[in-house]
């Protein structure tokens, strides 16, 4: 072997040297591959892994937290759902369609891989400028990717969120999430039990895509990567309906004692996963592996990425059962090895042993890394930024529609129509509301789903938006009607190995734990995209959290959308004057800066137990969360999906651009039946609640009267700036 | 009267159609499993929604030749009751039991959106209880939704009166704007000469709930019972 070939493998001086020292030997080619991949940031979680332990994980509703395929949470009745957020960011900068499409594929394998039935899909989703013709392509072959794959498995695509920023320009986030459900008996785990027992391998033939992928990932995106364009490896939905199929069918007879999907680094993680966790070792024989091509060397059918295949352990004496149940849906199915008790990974090629390795040491061995932190040098500045001094604008109607225009802000629906989100006929509330709701068949109760994560807030202080990050996705749920459960989520930062990314990473994740404790929504999974960067600019720091919650009475969905005239409207929160990291900022004055809202976690549960209140008694007919674009944009959107106007009073002596757009966090818009009006104040009282009441619902027209100044908008000009923004855009 | 859904692999709609069977109609329904040859003694056949095969090579493609097809292509030359819903109309012209092709939608996008449709006809298995020229909704949800033929077939269908939904607006105007995939004559279901095969991009079994945003699609099904009742079951 040549010399330093370990760092070709992503691998340290360092660390090389600790692998020979578990060996007690050289390693050969291909034991070093197979730690190359193990041990990259992307498998290993190595720089990761002791800041993740801040998160909380536990609590009466989660049946599995994180260290599995995917998290599990208790919904009643028996019943449970699992679900997971992952990234495919580098794949889909590379080859938008199959880069997506395969991000979607991975995430709904490790769904099923749980014994539970994908029901829907989300996605999480960062772009340069519209404007960009680079973007255009990425933006257009992401969503196609999405659709295409996730529509051919007849899974649901019911929500999502679409941001625009130059920092993404290069770098794209594709995170996607899958969400399962399942009986509490159904689920089924990632572990190798029982020496003597047959590991079949399932599904597509094992080809040369995608070697090193889980490397790739772990690195920073640069000229040469267009040259791991071949790394990419491409999808066949068709492929994994049946093994969905075949999977869930198999897992019914009892006869499967462990099952995991092969993503990053393939056969390697996926077996010594399953063994590692059981405390027990594989042997297996690449010559028995099907490939699609003739002449692939152990080392290619260990680490290849090829898609739509599964690995899992058999109860000796019931291969033939099991094979039938593949065979039935015209899948290809091998014995590749058995479990053993040495704890040792032992490959061979016919009787020729290749790597032998201890499993545990590919896992649990690996070092992990307290990198350096730093805060870095823009913050003090950008926070410091005098936003006293901004003048007023003339004209804040024109302000408002140009936000409804900015495609951060503007409808998302040309991506959504091209998700099949009704499939499966539960979609209750589709996408475009703060959250879709999923009916349970047969009984009167639903789940609430939701992606959030608003990247300049944790740019501008990465504890506060982390924190944000949560509480956005709680308020989300609560506002269609859900009481959040749990998280999962997708942290997407630069190079972890600069101080400044990782302090971005460290206090982003203190932030989040901080409101998940405060919030009861423990995270049960998730994923780390690092290497975000181009040219040595790293994105904005994007945690994203995905979120699942309980309806526990249909008759309590509740959308966004003003529903009557003469309902009275109604805020929940306080206007504050907070103009800093605001969507009006950075699209009217060109500014990334000032302080990210302030937020009080005390407040924020209050407001969302409130608002859940007033939805379970049936007081608040419509509800939505003030977010991007701030208290003017909300009630635009919900004017814009009521199909109505509003005329509003607001009474607070705060300068008119940062009571309409600034982004004060905690604040729900509700509407309400005028004659409830005493009932509900009285209540808010009682659970001393900061509420007031803003206007009432009605004609075409939205206004805004604050103290000597007032805003007029057509509902018909809102929705020409609203629903074309996009569509007008990508024609160009 | 008793249903019978095709699988293929990749299908994916037939649960969704077993649960309106079932829970809503309460009627009797079973699975028909591509690679069997025996159609159970079903009195209507449907071809769900999905990917069958993946619909590699052209939609509905490979399907038309798994065993199953056959039995379902002689019943429905007996007369048998035939619905063919998204991925199972293109199923059914493939097999040549239903004119015409569906092609990719012009905006080259997969589609997912309500339709309005107006009822052309009325004395159909599949549309009796709805009144002529109702307005009904129902969503679509296709890439390949396009119906085309030759001239001659179009101008048959039009002229025998086998044109049975067509999209539209609100109010039941037939017009470019309310054509979303480029079908001609704004088709968006045919029958055979027979009149007992109804092929339609719509999802009558996605709209059939309230709580699912309207129940029109209901009117397929119950008209398919109702004619059964009413005479061809007996």
């Amino acid at each position: 072997m040549k010399e330093g070939f370990w760092r070709e493998m992503g691998l340290s001086d360092d660390e090389y040297e600790l692998i020979k020292e578990i060996l007690q030997r050289e390693p050969n080619e291909v034991e070093l591959g197979m730690f190359g991949v193990m041990w990259s940031e992307h498998c290993s979680y190595k720089n990761s892994k002791n800041v993740l332990k801040q998160f909380p994980t536990t609590g009466p509703q989660v049946l599995q937290g994180p260290g599995e395929n995917a998290g599990v949470v208790d919904i009643g009745d028996g019943q449970a759902v699992a679900f997971k957020l992952e990234s495919h960011n580098h794949p889909s900068a590379i080859e938008p369609y199959q880069g997506a499409a395969t991000g979607v594929g991975g995430i709904v394998r490790d769904i099923f891989t749980m014994g539970a039935r994908p029901i829907a899909s989300l996605n999480s989703l960062r772009f340069g400028s519209l404007k960009s013709k680079k973007t255009r392509y990425l933006f257009k072959g992401v969503v196609a990717g999405i659709a295409g794959y996730g529509n051919c498995m007849g899974i649901p695509t019911v929500a999502g969120e679409v941001y625009f920023h130059p920092s993404y320009e290069e770098n794209c986030l594709v995170n996607a999430m899958c969400v399962g459900f399942m009986k509490h008996e159904d689920l089924a785990k990632g572990l190798a039990t029982g020496p003597g027992n047959p590991v079949f391998l399932a599904g597509a033939r094992t080809g040369r895509d995608g070697i090193h992928g889980a490397t790739f990932a772990s690195e920073e995106i640069s000229e040469a990567t267009e040259e791991r364009r071949p790394t990419v490896q491409a999808g066949d939905p068709f492929m994994e309906k049946l093994l969905l199929e075949a999977c869930l069918e198999v897992l019914k007879t009892g006869y499967v004692l462990g099952m995991q999907d092969l993503g990053a680094a393939g056969l390697t993680s996926s077996s010594c996963e399953m063994a590692s966790r059981a405390g027990t070792g594989i042997e297996m024989d690449v010559a028995k592996v099907p490939c699609r091509e003739e002449g692939m060397t152990p080392y290619e059918i260990l680490l290849s990425e090829s898609q739509e295949r599964m690995l899992f352990v058999v109860q000796k004496g019931k291969e033939e059962e099991v094979r039938a149940i593949f065979e039935k849906w015209d899948l290809e199915v091998t014995i590749v090895g058995q479990v053993t008790a040495d704890g040792l990974m032992t490959i061979k090629e016919g009787a020729e042993i290749v790597a032998q390795i201890p499993a545990q040491a590919l896992t649990e061995l690996c070092p992990r890394y307290d990198r350096e932190t730093q805060e870095p040098e823009y913050l003090a500045q950008a926070q410091g930024y005098d936003l006293g001094a901004l003048p007023e604008m003339e004209d804040y109607g024109k302000v408002l529609l140009t936000l409804l225009g900015t495609p951060t802000i503007a409808s998302k629906e040309w991506v959504f129509n091209q998700f099949d989100y009704q499939g499966g006929t539960n979609t209750v509330v589709p996408p475009g509301s703060d959250a879709a709701v999923l009916r349970v068949k047969g009984y009167n109760k639903g789940i609430a789903l939701t992606v959030d994560g608003n990247s300049r807030y944790v740019y501008l202080d990465p504890y506060r938006g982390g924190q944000i990050a949560v509480a956005e996705a709680a308020r989300n749920l609560v506002c269609a009607g859900a009481q959040p459960l749990a998280l999962t989520d997708c942290l997407n930062f630069g190079n972890p190995e600069k101080p400044e990314i990782f302090w971005q990473f460290k206090e982003a994740v203190a932030g989040m734990s901080e409101a998940c404790r405060q919030l009861e929504t423990p995270v049960v999974g998730g994923n780390v995209s690092f290497y975000n960067e181009t040219k040595g600019e790293a994105i904005y720091p994007t945690p994203v959290v995905g979120m699942v919650g309980l309806v526990e009475d249909l008759a309590q969905v509740t959308t966004l959308g003003f529903k009557q005239e003469e309902d009275l409207i109604i805020l929940l929160g306080q206007n504050k004057d907070e103009l800093g990291a605001s969507t009006y900022l950075s699209v009217i004055h060109g500014l990334e800066a000032g302080k990210s809202p302030e937020i009080d976690l005390e407040l924020e549960k209050q407001v969302q137990q409130a608002t859940l209140e007033l939805i379970k008694m049936g007081l608040a007919l419509s509800a939505h969360d003030c977010s991007e674009g701030g208290l003017a944009v909300a009630l635009a959107e919900c004017c814009l999906a009521g199909k109505m106007g509003a005329e509003i009073a607001l009474t607070e002596n705060i300068r008119p651009s940062s009571i309409l757009f600034g982004e004060s966090q905690s604040r729900i818009i509700i509407s309400i039946h005028k004659s409830k009006i005493d009932t509900v104040l009285q209540h808010l009282k009682k659970l001393q609640v900061p509420s007031k009441v803003l206007g009432s619902v009605g004609g075409e027209v939205l206004s805004i009267a604050g103290s000597g100044w007032k805003v007029k908008v057509e509902l018909a000009e809102m929705e020409e700036k609203y629903w074309r923004a996009i569509p007008c855009l990508m024609k160009g | 009267m008793k249903f019978g859904i095709v699988v293929f692999p990749g299908s994916h709609g037939q649960t969704d159609c077993h649960y309106v069977f079932e829970q809503i109609l309460q009627e009797p329904v079973t699975y028909l499993w591509h690679a069997e040859e025996d159609l159970q003694g079903v009195d209507c056949v449907i071809i769900p929604g999905g990917y069958a095969y993946g619909n590699y090579l052209r939609a509905g493609a490979i399907a038309r030749f798994a065993p199953l097809m056959e039995q379902v292509i002689a019943f429905g030359k007996k007369g048998g009751l035939i619905l063919g819903i998204c991925n199972g109309f293109q199923i059914l012209t493939e097999a040549g039991l239903l004119p015409g092709a569906l092609i990719r939608n012009p905006s080259l996008r997969f589609q997912c959106q309500n339709t309005y449709l107006r009822v052309e006809q009325t004395e159909t298995p599949f549309t009796n209880l709805c009144e002529q020229k109702e307005v009904v909704k129902m969503p679509i949800a296709h890439e390949e939704g396009g119906f085309v033929t030759d001239k001659e077939t179009l101008e048959r269908l039009e002229k025998e009166g086998r044109v049975i939904l067509r999209y539209c607006n609100e109010q039941g105007e037939v017009t470019p704007e309310s054509n979303p995939n480029g079908s001609l004559h704004n088709i968006a279901g045919i029958v055979n000469e027979q009149g007992n095969i109804l092929g339609m991009m719509p999802h009558p079994e996605r709209y059939v709930e309230a709580i699912l945003g309207g129940e029109d699609g209901k009117k397929i099904f119950n008209s398919l019972v109702a004619w059964w009742q009413g005479g061809a079951g007996r």
